[in-house]
This record gives structure tokens, sequence and C-alpha cells, in this order.
């Protein structure tokens, strides 16, 4: 505050009229004329951010438009996808991208949940640094490499360890989620991927709505007489509960969206299946599939019309992600106080 | 009145000290158990990575070499060859990227920082963190359909373009954050000398906030240097050298792609190299930049 006082009493006197070249009015004009060219410039580029997802947004929905006018809203609910002739309905792909995001969802968040529980509770100073980077490092791993890994290590792990282990040691095979053959490439294998992932991004922000929950807090549970599990459980959870659900949605979004694992992982097949253990399709593996090789207009619309809803449905979660996220910090804020 | 010492506690007494020890050892045990949980949860969560880590190593580190750098591939069944034209192309496609993205990422963060609190800056930043929210394929075909089909040729441009509206957000985000980080103190002694706000902005706010800046584009560079699916479309891949931006072109992530799903051994075991230095690449920027961000706030403290 003082600094400010001081400065503002300093400027005007600063700059002295110079002998020769320009004179005092001149200056002054040159930086006022400086400065709204630089204001005009930095408004233009962030100008740009609302421009380039509106234009994202009207290409797309206007590539996809053709399939959108001739099939309505049986695109969505038709699981009918036969580019010979000429029939396209998104739902087979539909229930695969939510059955991956689910099964994905359901892996990652205990886990995340625990380790950031343990990075904001239970882990000495020193180790929490080394292991958030660790699982952070976990997200910058390559899409593409997590196929291949996918390819040749979970899969043949699945199939030879996993499966059996369900069906023959735990007898779950008739239930219909673990029933009909297995060959490898499954909903499943491609829910598992995703499910490490999208582990990362939920457990980062879910330890950094931990770390928000103000001290006082703890400190009231704890001189209760509540145990540690007790004062995370009642006093602590409760408080990040909001922002750990956007962390989810935001993971959800994620999951949703991936590509290349999924691709390579699902078996790529058009048909609902009740059994985790039978190829899908998710919309996104479908798009980088079939876009390449897309017969006639028609199909390309149809393509271009998946990837309008994948961007409507990622556009609406990403929001209310980042709500709920933002919602905590302010209530923090408030907390703390 | 006749009794003498402490009083013996009655049977009511006792019995509701039993309960309550009772519970506590409950409570005890469920909190022992819990922790175990958490802690379990801590070990398994870090266990992909090292797993990912031990394979890739184990797969890839024999085809490591320096023909793998400097040769082109190879057909199926010879022996050798590298991703000279993979390793070129990306860093092409990714030089494209930054050419687009950061300056218009530098500019929407400085104006972030100097309109912070105003409703326009508020909803940019909002969009920005919905832009980097998309999934990265449909960038994929926004940029074939804004691109590829008018210009009627899969391109380098196109796969920049792509990758490019991946970078923007992260760029505009780290800048913002960056040029918030400079101390106010020296914004206003730059205007307490004559400055105007536009050379405050570039000689002394920018510059002072350059290293943070830096690492923050070093980080978008290694999260879109492994991206493929924006790639499908665009930059489509190649398996002759290209330099052209108007061409398609080959990219490390679209040829280990390609590899990963063929037949052939040798092929598999160039995409299980090429994943390691994709990784190793990735790797060795997130560490650094771990690293240069922490001493930068460590020192930033201080004041």
């Amino acid at each position: 505050m003082r600094t400010e006082g001081t400065a503002a009493a300093v400027a005007p006197a600063a700059p002295p009229a110079r002998a020769g070249g320009f004179s005092l009015a001149e200056e002054i004009v040159g930086k006022a004329v400086g400065d709204r060219v630089y204001i005009a410039v930095i408004t233009g580029f962030a100008l740009m951010v609302p421009l380039l997802l509106i234009l994202i947004f009207w290409e797309v929905a206007l590539a996809g438009w053709p399939a959108m006018r001739q099939f309505g809203f049986s695109f969505l609910t038709s699981s009918e996808w036969d580019p010979v002739r000429g029939q396209f309905g998104a739902a087979s792909a539909i229930f695969g991208t939510v059955v991956t995001s689910i099964l994905a969802l359901v892996i990652a968040t205990p886990l995340a949940l625990g380790v950031s529980i343990f990075l904001s509770e239970y882990a000495p100073r020193w180790l929490r640094q080394p292991v958030a980077f660790f699982v952070d490092l976990l997200a910058a791993i390559p899409s593409v490499v997590y196929g291949l890994w996918g390819i040749f290590v979970l899969i043949p792990l699945l199939r030879e360890h996993v499966v059996p282990f369900i069906r023959d040691t735990l007898h779950l095979g008739v239930l219909p989620i673990f029933s009909g053959p297995s060959w490898g490439n499954s909903v499943f294998a491609a829910g598992i991927i995703l499910a490490i992932m999208v582990l990362p991004y939920i457990a980062s922000v879910s330890r950094e709505v931990l770390l928000a929950v103000p001290r006082s807090q703890r400190e009231a549970a704890m001189a209760l007489g509540a145990t540690r599990w007790e004062t995370i459980q009642k006093a602590v959870l409760p408080f990040a509960k909001s922002g750990i659900i956007g962390g989810i949605i935001l993971g959800l979004g994620r999951a949703l969206g991936e590509t290349m694992a999924v691709t390579m992982l699902i078996g790529n097949k058009h048909e609902i299946s009740a059994s985790l253990f039978a190829p899908g399709y998710t919309m996104a593996s479908l798009i980088a599939n079939e876009f390449s090789e897309a017969s006639g207009d028609l199909h390309l619309a149809a393509l271009m019309a998946v990837g309008f809803v994948l961007l409507l449905v990622a556009l609406i979660v990403n929001a209310v992600a980042r709500w709920l996220v933002w919602q905590v910090g302010r209530a923090a804020a408030g907390g703390a106080r | 009145m006749s009794m003498a010492g402490p009083q013996r506690p009655t049977a009511r007494q006792r019995a509701v000290a039993d309960r309550t020890m009772k519970t506590l050892r409950r409570r005890r045990v469920v909190n022992g158990i819990m922790t175990g949980v958490i802690g379990l949860a801590a070990v398994i969560t870090t266990l992909p990575l090292l797993f990912i880590l031990f394979h890739l190593v184990r797969e890839g580190s024999s085809a490591v070499s320096v023909d793998f750098f400097t040769r082109m591939p190879k057909p199926p069944g010879e022996a050798g060859g590298g991703m000279a034209n993979a390793i070129v192309g990306s860093l092409i496609i990714i030089g494209v990227a930054c050419g687009i993205g950061l300056p218009i990422g530098v500019g929407a963060g400085l104006y972030l920082a100097e309109f912070k609190g105003t409703r326009i800056a508020n909803a940019v930043r909002f969009l920005a963190d919905v832009l980097n929210g998309l999934p990265s394929i449909v960038l994929g075909i926004f940029a074939w359909q804004f691109l590829v089909k008018p210009l009627g040729h899969f391109s380098a441009l196109a796969g920049g373009v792509a990758l490019a509206a991946m970078m923007i957000p992260m760029i505009t985000r780290t800048t913002e954050e960056m040029v918030r980080l400079v101390p106010t103190s020296l914004k206003e002694a730059a205007m307490a000398l004559g400055y105007s706000r536009a050379r405050t902005a570039m000689t002394v706010v920018l510059r002072t906030a350059t290293a943070g800046i830096v690492t923050g584009v070093l980080v978008s560079v290694a999260r879109i240097a492994g991206e493929t699916a924006p790639l499908l479309f665009t930059a489509l891949g190649n398996q002759f050298w290209s330099l052209r931006l108007d061409q398609p072109i080959a990219a490390l992530p679209l040829q280990i792609f390609v590899y990963s799903n063929s037949p052939y051994d040798d092929w598999r075991q160039l995409a299980w190299a090429g994943s390691l230095v994709l990784i190793a690449v990735v790797f060795i920027i997130s560490v650094a930049a771990r690293f240069a961000t922490r001493s930068r706030v460590g020192a930033g403290s201080h004041d």
C-alpha cells in the first residue's frame, strides 16, 4: 500500500524534458499510443481463445449436420452402424464410452482417494513431494505408450491370470458381465487402462482440495477425541466432498475422450454386449478407427456427428467439474478467514 | 457414610465403562484397518508406473541405438532401421504448434493477469479451461475439416494447428500464473521511472516471468509431443523423408501406433524403442520443470 502511494507521487515528475529529439508532450503521447497498441494486442490474443472454441464447435457441428438431419434423434438410440447400407446410429459407441468410463472411475476413484488422503494426512513431509510427483508422472505418459503396454503386457495378463481368476476361483462367470468368450481385446481391458490414465487427474485434484481443508477442522475433531480415520471421515472428507466430486468428474471428462489406448485395446466392434469381456467401441475410438477409411460423405458426416456428441458431452462434463472445484476453493477461503 | 477409601463403582457405572472400552477398541481397530487400506492404495497407485517403465526398458532398450536416430524405417523383415524421419517430423510439427500457440498463449495470459477480476478475463479463463478439457481427437477432426479438407491434402501444418489448439490453454494459464508471481513493487518501480504500461510489461514483467513461462511451455511441449489422436487425420504419417509443411509428415507417436499394430517383430521392437525415447524426453522435461519451479518458488517466498 505504501509503495503504491510513493509510486503515484513520483510518477508524474519522473520523465524529465529532454534536450533535443522528443519533447515531453511527444513522449507522453507516444507512451499513450504504445499502451493502446499493447492493450489491443493482448486483448486480441485473449479473444482468440473463445473464438477458437466457437470455431471448433461450428466446424464440427456443420460437418456433422447432414447425418444429424437425416437420422435425427435415432442417431443416438439406434445401434445400427452399416456404412454399406448407409444406416448410422451411434448407440453402441455411446454405450461403450459410458461403460468404459464408469469402469475406469470405479477402479480409479478409491485408489486416487486413498493416495491423496495418504499424501495429505499420513505421509511424512519428505515423502509427500516424491510420491505426488510419481503419481503426476502417470499423467505424462503418452496415450499411445499406454496402448502399446496394454497390447503386450496388460492383455496377456488379463487373459492368462485375471479372467481365469474371476471365473474359476471366484466363480463369477455366471454373472452376465463376466460371461461369454474372452479373447483379450475387450471393454474390460480398455476400462482398466483408462483407470490408470485418469487416476493421476482425480488424485491431483483431490490432493489439492484436501490440502485446502483448514487445519482448524482437523484440530477440532482431534480435540473431541476422534481417531485419525474418524477425523478424516467426519471432518475432512465432508469439507472436501464437492471438490473431490469435481475431480472425479474431471477424470470422467478425460476418460470419455481418451482415444489411442482405448482404440488399441477395446477390440473395435459395433455391438452392445452385457459382458465386459466382449469387444466394443467408444465414440473416440470409432472416429479414430473409421475416419480415414470413411466410405462416402454420409459416413464421414456420421463420424463428425459422433465427434460433435463427444464435444458436447466433454464440454458439459468439464464445465460442471470446474464449477465444483472452484466452489470448494471459495468455501475453503471463506472457512480459513 | 461409613465407607472408607475410594468408592467402588456401581454395576451400572461398570457397564458404561465396559461399553466405552469396547467402542474405543472397535474404533481403534477401524482406524488401524483404514490406515492399512490407505497405505495399500498409495502403494498400488505407484505400481503401474513402475511396471510400464520396467517393460519399456526391457523391451525397448536394445533397439535404441545411433541407428534409431539416424536411419530411415526399413521394410518388414529387414533388421535394423530407425525412426529418423519420425523424430524430425515430430520436431517440425511441434515447432509449428509453438509458432502458433506461443504468441497467442502468452498474449492471452498477459491479458488475464493485467485485467484480472474483470468479467471478460474470468470468461476467457473459464473457456481456456474448457478448451483444455476437450478430447484431443475432436481437435483432430476440427483441424481436418478446417485445413485438410479445404486444402485438399494432409499436411504437417494441419497437425501443428491441431496441437497448437491443445497448447494455447496450457500456455495461457501458466503465463497468467507466472506473471501474477511478479511482485507488484517491481511494476511500480518501473512505472515510477516513467515507463509506459506496455514497456513495463515487456521489459520488466515478462522478463521476470520468463523462466516460469519457459518452464510452462516445456511442460506443454512434453504433453503434445506424445499426442497421437490429433495427428491421425492431419499429419497422417509418412514412410519417407519429408520436411515440407504442406505435405503429410511422419511423427514419432504415429509411428509407434502403426508399428505396435503390426505383426512383425522388428517393427514391434521399434515401437518399444520409440516409446522409450518418447517417455525419456517427456520425463526429463517434467523433472527439469519440477526442479526449476521449485527453486523459483523458493526464491520468491523470501521477498
